[in-house]
């Protein structure tokens, strides 16, 4: 049994009487709170929150974070998260008092310079994607997928059309049926062929006048290209319906091909992704949308319009879906989008996605010997192994990322795909050195060859981490999710 | 050509491609057919050294009017409250800004911990038995606490309080529409939600009576009414509230609220534009299987130690896919963070003095400003950081002067309640002086 | 595989035990298997009326939630409470305490619909 170092609650640390900030003594008359609000409305107990030092405060969460593993901490292949490292002027640029210290309902006149940031992000994603018009309003891919599919359902509605199905191949990410269900409509799943690309007879027998939509990731969620998806766009529209592109791989293509040229109607951006504002343990992301012509007049509102030089926010769109935030959506994350868009110009930006689609196919090219591929070709921007030839020896994908962890590697994404059995999905980002590459396919040999000779390294794994394997159907059984003192 | 953030040298490429077994890069993407390859570079400005980059955003920014140049009295659901320096140090730090969803909990504990605090803190301020580590914005959190309602006592109408915010009511308003949902408004009275139309609308049809305390107008909500009136008809109670009231109003949890939502950025999140922000949600125990998003929970590993992990994820789109509680995926995790440490900062005595500073120093205002010829007040309910007064002159005339004198004064309510034309929505924070209080109370006295 | 020979069966593996007009249902060996380590039981109000087809309960694991299908129509008359202490009895006795609900049922006709547990074990050979 290894030491495992534990940490307290902040809860625990707490004593009465300590405080971690001062603050400004009261400088306007003072009164009885009961001569201003009502008694009856008054809390009976103050909320029993923590009473810390300020060392003790900021100690406690160094030490958390000393106890959690970022990008900036090592490699962080996970496929399908994109992710890539976050420049630290991006950092800066959302800090600056003219863009975090700014109200969203100041004067337009007196912001003109957040509204220009914003019209230029939308002007830069629609030439990326080849759309007509982009909104930045949604707060994240997933919401992104809800404002896109709203948009489709209004299209057709407009129409006298009423559309209510939307195929989605079981390759999918689970938001785009989830946000289609959260839209109101109904899902059809369409079987994919075997190397996750979209099944034509499927799609063929699947379609039809109630088609509102299909939702496809391009390259596929298994890192492949579609390179049907000039029928699969013919299929769709023939039959009515449009097409809605999900953005999570789009770091495969910038520069180099646009789902607006593919065919696409509808398209969202996970900027967290591709465009490299940080995760930040789980968001802020942002997911704008952008649309075809014919989808303009559905945007959310407002919409941000350029008169004449001068920036305004257009809330007159009679066709508009409506709000989907209560003001712009996340402008702090879009402020650092823009200033990696800035940095990387044209040719960055390009180059970015040629060396992702690199990496992954180098990666895959190294793992080969001691891992199934079940995908033995070029890939995009990430590749899939599975733990097919370590089974024998009792290793699992669970226990092949566990041992990662021991390596001082976050584990690749895992168990997803769903329809690849045991699939390790690996999308080494752009911003990864060979040097790095060649540690994690060290790393990956060795355990190869630990399944082999030492199985219990494995299965016991992780053995370095601060705390072992948790027990997840306890957690989910009888949830602790505060603290009952 | 070559950027910072992309390390490979002519030498790395060229020794991964013979790796791989292809000749150039090229040949990577020969399965993206010729005609859908982009024939001409992306038509966007060229890349800016770092400097440049720096100085361009400097100009960019500094364009805007900001808040540490203007005086702020606007609020409506974004406040210019103090920020405590501790904050954005801890959001700094690496390991968890750069960090993904704690998915693999054994080397994310840090962050699990640092929201299952989180969470703890949002359940004793709100007076609830759980809560999930964020949503969006106040408004999507409305949205699905709407969401959850229906899918519960399976109706599908809402009445909603006309004294929410109008911003939240067209949010709830844009995710109703595709799930056949009828939202019917409450009218209000002298600046309240008016419990006779509320009686006289509240039915065995009602999934949810939604209401805002403070409301829209700043003004206290009698939420135990509304909970009685919702609850005789089987309805669930949806309350929308201000984290920083709470250092000073009872906890909605011990009204009998089923659901307690609102918009955390008073609690350490930059206003920045409107976004990102912070949406919380608490509930009941007997609602946690049904909480939207991420949460965190207490474990133990095989050697007994203590240790958290996302739980209840078999709700949540990754697995349950369309019969998700919610399509919700990347959440505000960071601004949580943010939230959890203002709240650590500010203490038990702290939280209390910042409401208690707000409330002292709103009402300042509303007596100096009530006093100046010109300034009416309007409503009469008690009223906590926010403040409804009627001007003589038209609201936006009068703002454009103020701005001159680098205030940003209240919000015009002529454009959400036509029956408040010429009407302000004013915010008084903590971070107010008296003589900033001063200052616009002889500009305004000045300009009337 | 256990596939006890006295109960019936049904393609959403389920089991059926029937007693007269009255039914008690749970899930198969199969089933809880493919489930992993069930974490909560949603189980239907006694007095409810549930027509067969439609999802009555819910069983939800560590990674997966399933809806459980009524096999036949009819009134819920017992449910078992202890599944919300102990979800994983269904793990550990899924034929016997891991019951999940009695019913009256409503249409006799419906029972012969039911797979026999040689019919149910050439289902999972088959693949499901």
């Amino acid at each position: 049994m290894s030491y495992r170092k534990g940490k307290a609650l902040i809860f625990e640390i707490s004593k009465a009487g300590r405080r971690a900030i001062d603050l400004p003594a009261c400088d306007v008359p003072q009164q009885a709170i009961e001569t201003m609000i009502p008694a009856k409305f008054l809390r009976k107990d103050p909320a029993a929150l923590p009473q810390v030092s300020q060392q003790d405060l900021v100690r406690h969460y160094t030490l958390l974070s000393e106890r959690n593993f970022g990008v900036d901490s090592g490699f962080y292949p996970l496929g399908s998260c994109t992710m890539k490292y976050n420049p630290k002027i991006n950092e800066d640029a959302c800090r600056l008092p003219g863009f975090s210290m700014v109200h969203p309902l100041q004067d337009e006149e007196s912001v003109q310079g957040a509204l220009q940031l914003l019209g230029n992000m939308e002007a830069y994603l629609a030439e990326i994607a080849g759309m007509d018009a982009v909104t930045t309003q949604p707060s994240a891919g997933a919401q992104g997928e809800l404002a896109g599919l709203k948009i489709i359902r209004a299209y057709h509605r407009h129409r006298g059309e009423n559309r209510t199905k939307v195929i989605v191949p079981d390759s999918a990410h689970g938001t785009n049926p989830a946000s289609a269900m959260v839209a109101g409509l109904d899902i059809v799943e369409i079987k994919s062929n075997a190397d996750g690309s979209v099944n034509l007879e499927a799609l063929k027998s699947a379609v039809g006048p109630d088609t509102a939509a299909l939702m496809l990731t391009n390259p596929s969620t298994l890192g492949l290209f579609e390179s049907q998806i000039r029928e699969i766009a013919q299929i769709v529209h023939e039959a009515g319906g449009l097409l809605y592109y999900d953005g999570a791989n789009a770091n495969a293509i910038m520069g180099i091909t646009r789902p607006g040229d593919m065919g696409f109607d509808v398209v969202h951006f996970n900027i967290h992704k591709t465009l490299s504002t940080p995760h930040g343990g789980g968001g802020p992301g942002s997911g704008p949308v952008g649309v075809k012509r014919d989808l303009i007049p559905f945007l959310p509102t407002p919409v941000i319009v350029c008169d004449d030089g001068k920036f305004r926010l257009d809330m007159d769109r009679p066709l508009s879906i409506g709000r989907m935030h209560s003001f712009y959506g996340n402008f702090g994350v879009v402020v650092r989008a823009y200033a990696y868009i800035r940095a990387m110009g044209p040719a960055g930006l390009k180059q970015a996605s040629e060396d992702a689609v690199l990496n992954a196919n180098y990666v895959l090219s190294q793992l080969k010997q001691d891992y199934y591929a079940p995908f033995d070709q070029l890939c995009k921007h990430e590749c899939i192994v599975t733990s097919k030839y370590q089974q024998q020896y009792g290793i699992h994908t669970l226990d092949i990322a566990k041992r990662l962890l021991d390596y001082g590697y976050h584990p690749p994404t895992v168990y997803f795909p769903l329809i690849v059995e045991e699939a390790i999905m690996i999308e080494p980002a752009e911003t990864e050195s060979k040097e790095t590459l060649d540690g994690f396919i060290a790393a990956m040999r060795h355990i190869a060859q630990e399944a082999k000779e030492d199985a219990a390294q494995i299965t016991s794994a992780p053995q370095t981490t601060v705390v072992g394997r948790l027990d997840q159907a306890a957690a989910a059984r009888k949830p602790i999710v505060i603290w009952k003192g | 050509m070559s950027w910072s953030y992309l390390p490979h040298t002519a030498e790395d490429r060229k020794a991964m491609l013979a790796a791989i077994g292809v000749e150039k890069a090229e040949d990577l993407l020969a399965d993206i057919p010729a005609d859908l390859r982009l024939d001409r570079p992306l038509n966007l400005p060229q890349a800016l050294s770092e400097p440049d980059l720096a100085k361009h955003l400097a100009a960019l920014a500094g364009s805007n009017s900001d808040l540490q140049q203007y005086t702020c009295f606007l609020g409506a659901g974004a406040y210019d409250h103090y920020i405590p320096s501790v904050v954005d140090h801890i959001l700094r730090r690496s390991e968890f800004y750069t960090a993904y969803t704690p998915y693999q909990p054994e080397i994310s504990q840090g962050y699990l911990q640092a929201l299952w605090e989180y969470q703890a803190l949002i359940a004793e301020l709100t007076g609830m038995a759980a809560a999930n580590s964020s949503l969006y914005d106040g408004g999507t959190a409305i949205a699905e606490a709407a969401m959850l309602a229906a899918g519960v006592n399976k109706r599908s109408q809402f009445l909603v309080a006309s004294t929410v915010h109008p911003h939240y009511r067209a949010v709830l308003n844009t995710y109703a529409i595709d799930r056949g949902y009828q939202l019917n408004e409450i009218a209000y009275r002298d600046g309240m939600l008016d419990d006779r139309d509320l009686q006289d609308k509240c039915s065995k049809a009602v999934a949810a009576v939604i209401v805002q305390s403070p409301n829209f107008f700043g003004c206290i909500e009698d939420l135990q009414a509304v909970v009685d009136a919702a609850h005789a008809q089987g309805a669930l109670v949806i309350a929308v509230v201000d984290p920083i009231s709470l250092g000073l109003l009872e906890a909605p949890g011990k009204l009998g609220v089923d659901i307690v939502v609102g918009e955390g950025q008073s609690l350490g999140v930059p206003l920045s534009f409107g976004g990102p922000h912070l949406g919380f949600f608490a509930t009941s125990e007997k609602l946690m299987r049904k909480i939207p998003g991420r949460i965190v929970g207490q474990t133990v590993d095989g050697d007994g130690n203590r240790g958290f992990v996302l739980t209840l994820q078999a709700r949540e789109q990754h697995i349950r896919r369309e019969k998700a509680t919610s399509n919700i995926c990347s959440n505000q995790a960071l601004c949580a963070l943010a939230a959890a440490v203002y709240l650590n900062t500010v203490g038990q005595e702290g939280f209390q003095q910042v409401a208690d500073l707000c409330l002292h120093k709103t009402h300042y205002a509303y007596r100096q400003l009530t006093a100046i010829k010109g300034v009416e007040a309007v409503f009469g309910a008690p009223f906590f950081k926010e403040f409804v007064v009627r001007l003589n002159k038209p609201a936006a005339q009068v703002n454009q002067q103020l701005l001159a004198d680098k205030i940003i004064g209240g919000l015009d309510l002529g454009r959400y309640y036509p029956e408040l034309a010429d009407c302000v929505l004013l915010s008084v924070t903590e971070k107010r002086t008296r003589q900033e209080i001063d200052r616009l109370a002889t500009r305004l006295e000045a300009i009337l | 595989m256990n596939i006890p020979k006295e109960l019936r069966y049904t393609k959403n593996h389920e089991w059926v035990k029937i007693e007269g007009s009255k039914v008690t249902i749970g899930i198969t060996d199969f089933a809880q298997s493919q489930l992993g380590d069930i974490v909560f039981v949603e189980l239907p109000e006694v007095a409810a009326e549930i027509s067969s087809g439609s999802s009555f309960a819910v069983i939800e694991s560590v990674k997966a939630v399933s809806d459980i299908y009524a096999p036949l129509s009819g009134e819920v008359i017992e449910i078992n409470e202890m599944l919300a202490d102990a979800p994983e009895t269904v793990n550990q006795d899924c034929y016997g305490a891991g019951w999940i609900a009695t019913l009256e049922i409503s249409d006799q006709s419906q029972l012969s619909e039911l797979l026999d547990s040689e019919a149910y074990a050439k289902l999972l050979e088959g693949g499901h």
